[in-house]
């Protein structure tokens, strides 16, 4: 299923001007308030007709301004999930879970519900339901009206910081369990680096970049910021805890330790490493506080300012960024090709998850 | 109930609830949807439509009455075609007085409901067009349960209107004891008569009883709806 927007649209003096494709796994559309985000989620759920363009979904038109055709939001087959729950206040749960699921709900009910923990509401009212329980039964009316593509608008904006982190683990199993295709709209890096297997960045109504998550941030591309760029690498939690460490593999098996607060149990998950909490070193160092040190090998080097440069290093089976100053690269003589070290403080990590 | 009230003014009583509760009834379903066309649409001629429905607001009664007797009396424009094809007519019956409190009646009602459809939630509306509802469904499952309590008031309103209506009524379809003597009409043919003051009076206080029971109901009504609808 993939999801291809070509859309230009005005209102109000804001011009949008937008093209990206949405492939299977998790788009992220990224970028500040105002940037045009929640317009496209309007056009793609078909709430706003654009201006000019077309929408399509595998080769199914949805919208083309040429062609005058813009099919209605209840053919799109769009679940849709937005910045507030808009539960149906005057239906039960059930109720509102049900109404667009038709046929489909007795089957599909049962395991959407467990997936969400949303079993044990099902006869409460949306009144009596906290907002984070409210959203999680918005995500589960969506995903019972079978959508072929879900499109989430920041829907954990209006949480607070608890309740975000109460959502985000239901989402990343939404990801891996369910396997519908999702745009997911934010403006939290945060959540996109947990959640997005392809990024689109977007400022003042318009694309300024698009790629596979990983890419993207280990990139000096345009849109994120520099002290947003760094890599992020799938991990495993071996179940290993040493004073108060927890190991955790990087998918070649290299080991890597994080304070055993900040990471999960078990299983598998993304680690964030911000590229300025990187250092280099030639040769393994020896007498060093810091824990984790990863053989890797050097990609490349982009000229950042007069004073620093951003070395791209292959190193834990993925592309690991680090951001030093130029006249440390001299000093070190790096080059592309050449075996290092990159060295990552523990506790640097620790907000990256 | 004899010594206290005679036949007649039994029947009055009677023939107003029953003129009310039919006048409410039938003009609901068009006053629903006056309203959503006011609330919603958006085209020329909006405003007339408006002008027109709050025309006998402000209309003398008795200027509709005649009006109502031009076009649905038995020779009215109406009136005679339906008379020539059903042999059915409004004139000097208590339908027509029904039809004369409804259109009395439609502004209030018109106006309560249009209110409250303004107040329901857009974006409830596009949550369920994105569920694959269409505009019917939306409007009988979304929009007109939120906007029940309106759509009651309204209609309480409306009843107790068609209630007391007088003017238009007495116009239109005369004062025949027993057939089109509503509550009103029967008050005011007591005041002609002298030495009737204690039958009127009997006859106040039932208005009064009446008014106050739908107004009391229509508060307990509206209140569990309300509950309802924030669904705590």
């Amino acid at each position: 299923m993939t999801l291809e927007i070509d859309i230009r649209h005005s209102f109000g003096g804001f011009h949008l001007e937008a093209a990206f494709t949405a492939p299977a796994g998790v788009t992220a559309l990224f970028g500040p308030s105002g940037s045009g985000k929640s317009t496209i989620f309007q056009a793609i759920a078909g709430l706003l007709r654009p201006d000019e363009g077309h929408i399509r979904l595998e080769g199914a038109t949805l919208f083309d301004s040429a062609a005058g055709l813009h099919i209605a939001p209840r053919n799109r087959r769009m679940g849709c999930v937005f910045q507030e729950p808009r539960l149906f206040p005057h239906l039960s749960v059930a109720q509102n879970l049900r109404y667009g699921a038709g046929e489909n709900f007795s089957r599909s009910a049962p395991r959407i519900c467990g997936m969400l923990g949303i079993s044990h509401l099902l006869d409460r009212r949306p009144g009596a339901l906290s907002g984070g329980e409210q959203q999680r039964v918005a995500i589960g009316r969506a995903l019972l009206s079978q959508p072929a593509f879900l499109l989430m608008d920041e829907p954990l904006s209006a949480l607070d910081a608890a309740r975000r982190a109460e959502i985000l683990p239901w989402l990343e199993r939404l990801r891996d369990e369910a396997g519908l295709p999702i745009l997911y709209i934010s403006h939290s890096l945060a959540e996109v680096t947990r959640l997005a297997t392809t990024l689109v960045l977007m400022a003042e109504g318009r694309v300024i970049g698009a790629g596979p998550l990983e890419e993207m941030l280990s990139d000096v591309g345009p849109g994120l910021s520099l002290d947003r760029a760094g890599a992020v690498l799938q991990v495993t939690a071996t179940g290993e805890i040493r004073d108060g460490l927890r190991e955790l593999r990087l998918s070649d098996g290299t080991p890597i330790w994080l304070p055993e607060a900040s990471a999960p149990k078990a299983g598998a998950f993304r680690l964030q490493i911000p590229a300025r909490d990187v250092m280099i070193a030639r040769e393994v160092p020896q007498g060093l506080s810091a824990l984790n040190i990863l053989p890797a090998k050097v990609l490349s080097l982009t000229p950042l300012s007069e004073a620093e440069v951003m070395i791209r290093l292959e190193a834990g089976g993925g592309v690991i960024p680090a951001r030093i100053t130029a006249r440390s690269a001299a000093a070190l003589d790096l080059g592309p090709g050449q075996q290092v070290f990159a060295i990552v403080k523990s506790a640097s990590l620790a907000g990256g998850i | 109930m004899s010594d206290w009230l005679t036949p007649d003014q039994a029947s009055a009583v009677f023939l107003s609830l029953k003129v009310a509760f039919w006048a409410t009834l039938c003009s609901l379903p068009p006053g629903i949807f006056v309203a959503w066309i006011l609330a919603r649409c958006e085209f020329p001629g909006r405003q007339i439509l408006n002008g027109l429905v709050h025309l006998p607001l402000i209309l003398p009664p008795v200027v509709t009455g005649w009006l109502l007797l031009m076009a649905f009396g038995r020779r009215g424009w109406i009136g005679a075609p339906l008379y020539e094809l059903t042999g059915f007519t409004f004139s000097f019956q208590w339908t027509g007085a029904a039809l004369a409190a409804a259109v009395m009646a439609f502004p209030l009602l018109v106006r309560a409901i249009r209110l409250s459809l303004e107040a329901a939630d857009p974006k409830l509306e596009a949550a369920a067009a994105t569920l694959g509802a269409g505009p019917l469904r939306i409007f009988l499952t979304i929009t007109l349960p939120l906007a029940a309590p309106g759509v009651l008031a309204g209609a309480i309103l409306a009843f107790a209107k068609a209630l007391g209506e007088f003017g238009a009524t007495i116009t239109f379809v005369s004062n025949i004891p027993g057939q089109t003597q509503t509550l009103p009409s029967a008050i005011y043919s007591l005041l002609q008569v002298p030495g009737s003051d204690a039958a009127a009076t009997r006859l106040v206080l039932i208005s009064i009883a009446l008014a106050m029971a739908a107004l009391l109901l229509s508060e307990v009504l509206a209140r569990r709806m309300q509950k309802r609808i924030s669904g705590a």
